[in-house]
């Protein structure tokens, strides 16, 4: 009677330790991981808002000059290269390609800045009503840019923190043998200041 | 650790031990570098550039449309913006206060910095297709500033609180009678609740199981009853008090860095 009982109470007693067990730990480096994979998910998407105003912009700017040609035709290569460069989330462990994806992104800001600067020269288009929302829409996308960010780049943290520091690190090292770090996002050094055109 | 047949021996609950401190350990604590003001109200001006009767009106509107809408707006202005730009510091103080409602994210921050001259409207996720970064840039430009640049801080607040009100209360999808379901607090299931279930479990089947340990239970228990001369009495009192009964408090919402800036 004690030994058929005193086994139930092993198989009770495993099944609570699992249920300890799995609200400690066991659940935070998936969890961590998928929140760092949605706060990409939110990066890309305000890029891709940013890279979606840029026609209408394009086309208003060369309503007014046409002559910058050069600095227009800039902004449409750049913003193709752009939409081009994606990262999946699977890849978000490899530096290079997220280190691509910035640095398509960086070259588009720097053309939009040229393009932006350049309109400070022409009133007529700096009081067309259209232009102006544009550049609203802009700068308000630059700054969910901004925040979506620095929203990844905490995640990104707490994630790899949470594979290197006990306990993640006995899950890591056990369960999660393939969870690599998540690349770091290099923020350039004006990354949250709108671009300046130096003469 | 490799699970298996785990029996009520010295192993099975050393290891259980050392599970529940690395619990306890797994906590993350998040800190904020600047010194945000307190939200103290739906007008919190630091700054002391509101009239108390304008300042008593415009609270009076937005906890009308919280009523009305769920929708949560506050006021704020700040003697300071330590350095940081209008933009990061909005989107700051906005998640701090955590304006609106968690699964809404309707909230808006109007934050003044009168020595820096700035000005900013910080709209919450879920209000974003209805103000826009175009609208709030409007409202800013046509309502606030002018008013600003006179020296009318009070009616450059009020007019462009009135602004943020009717643009978002011209679009009904926003404006909608709230049904009284809004009090009830959704409970979610935490992992502390989670652990001292498993841990109950646990005592229990080992207090069926295991003689020894039902022995040193009691004991103990008797122990204490002895020593402390009487019945004890004792309960949990588990749950949360989410802001005082007649103040404001943030709904759980946050922004991702739209609206509008403006300086004068």
């Amino acid at each position: 009677m004690r030994m058929s009982l005193a086994r139930i109470g092993g198989f009770i007693a495993a099944i609570s330790l699992a249920l300890t067990v799995a609200g400690c730990g066991y659940n935070t480096i998936p969890t961590l991981e998928e929140q760092a994979k949605a706060k990409w998910g939110d990066v890309q998407n305000n890029y891709q808002r940013r890279a979606d105003l840029i026609p209408n912009l394009v086309a208003t700017v060369q309503g007014y000059a046409k002559q910058e040609r050069e600095v227009l035709t800039a902004v449409i290569e750049a913003r193709a290269k752009a939409t081009q460069t994606k990262v999946d989330v699977s890849q978000l462990t490899d530096p290079e390609k997220v280190k691509q994806f910035q640095d398509a992104q960086n070259q588009l800001t720097g053309a939009l800045g040229r393009l932006i600067a350049i309109s400070e020269n022409y009133p007529d288009l700096k009081s067309n009503q259209n232009f102006l929302a544009l550049q609203s829409q802009l700068e308000g996308t630059e700054n969910r840019i901004a925040v979506a960010r620095r929203d990844y780049i905490e995640a990104v943290r707490v994630y790899n923190t949470e594979l290197r520091t006990f306990p993640g690190i006995i899950w890591a090292n056990t369960f999660f043998r393939g969870n690599k770090p998540m690349a770091e996002f290099t923020a350039s050094e004006n990354s949250d200041k709108p671009p300046q055109v130096k003469f | 650790m490799i699970p298996g047949r785990m029996s009520s021996s010295l192993g099975g609950r050393s290891t259980r031990l050392v599970v529940a401190i690395a619990a306890l350990l797994c906590a993350i604590s998040t800190g904020f570098a600047l010194n945000l003001p307190a939200l103290t109200g739906r007008v919190v001006d630091q700054a002391n550039i509101i009239q108390p009767a304008t300042r008593s009106a415009i609270e009076q509107k937005l906890a009308d449309l919280e009523v009305k809408s769920g929708i949560q707006i506050a006021v704020a202005t700040v003697t300071s913006l330590e350095g940081q730009d209008i933009e990061p510091y909005a989107n700051e103080l906005f998640r701090s206060w955590k304006l609106g409602e968690k699964t809404k994210n309707n909230g808006v921050l109007l934050l003044v910095a009168p020595n820096e001259h700035r000005v900013r409207i910080e709209v919450g996720y879920g209000l974003e297709g209805t103000l826009t970064d175009a609208l709030s840039k409007v409202i800013i430009a046509n309502a606030i500033t002018p008013h600003f640049k006179a020296g009318d801080f009070s009616g450059g607040v009020s007019r462009g609180v009135d602004d943020i009100i009717t643009v978002l209360t011209t679009d009904s999808s926003e404006w909608q009678q709230r049904p009284s379901l809004r009090l009830d607090n959704q409970q979610t299931t935490d992992p502390a609740s989670w652990l001292l279930l498993s841990a109950l479990i646990f005592l229990i089947t080992l207090l069926i199981v295991s003689r020894t340990f039902r022995w040193l239970f009691f004991n103990t228990l008797l122990n204490i009853l002895v020593s402390s001369g009487g019945a004890r009495g004792g309960g949990f009192s588990s749950g949360g008090n989410y802001g005082g009964g007649g103040g404001f408090s943030g709904g759980g919402g946050s922004s991702g860095g739209g609206g509008a800036s403006g300086s004068w």
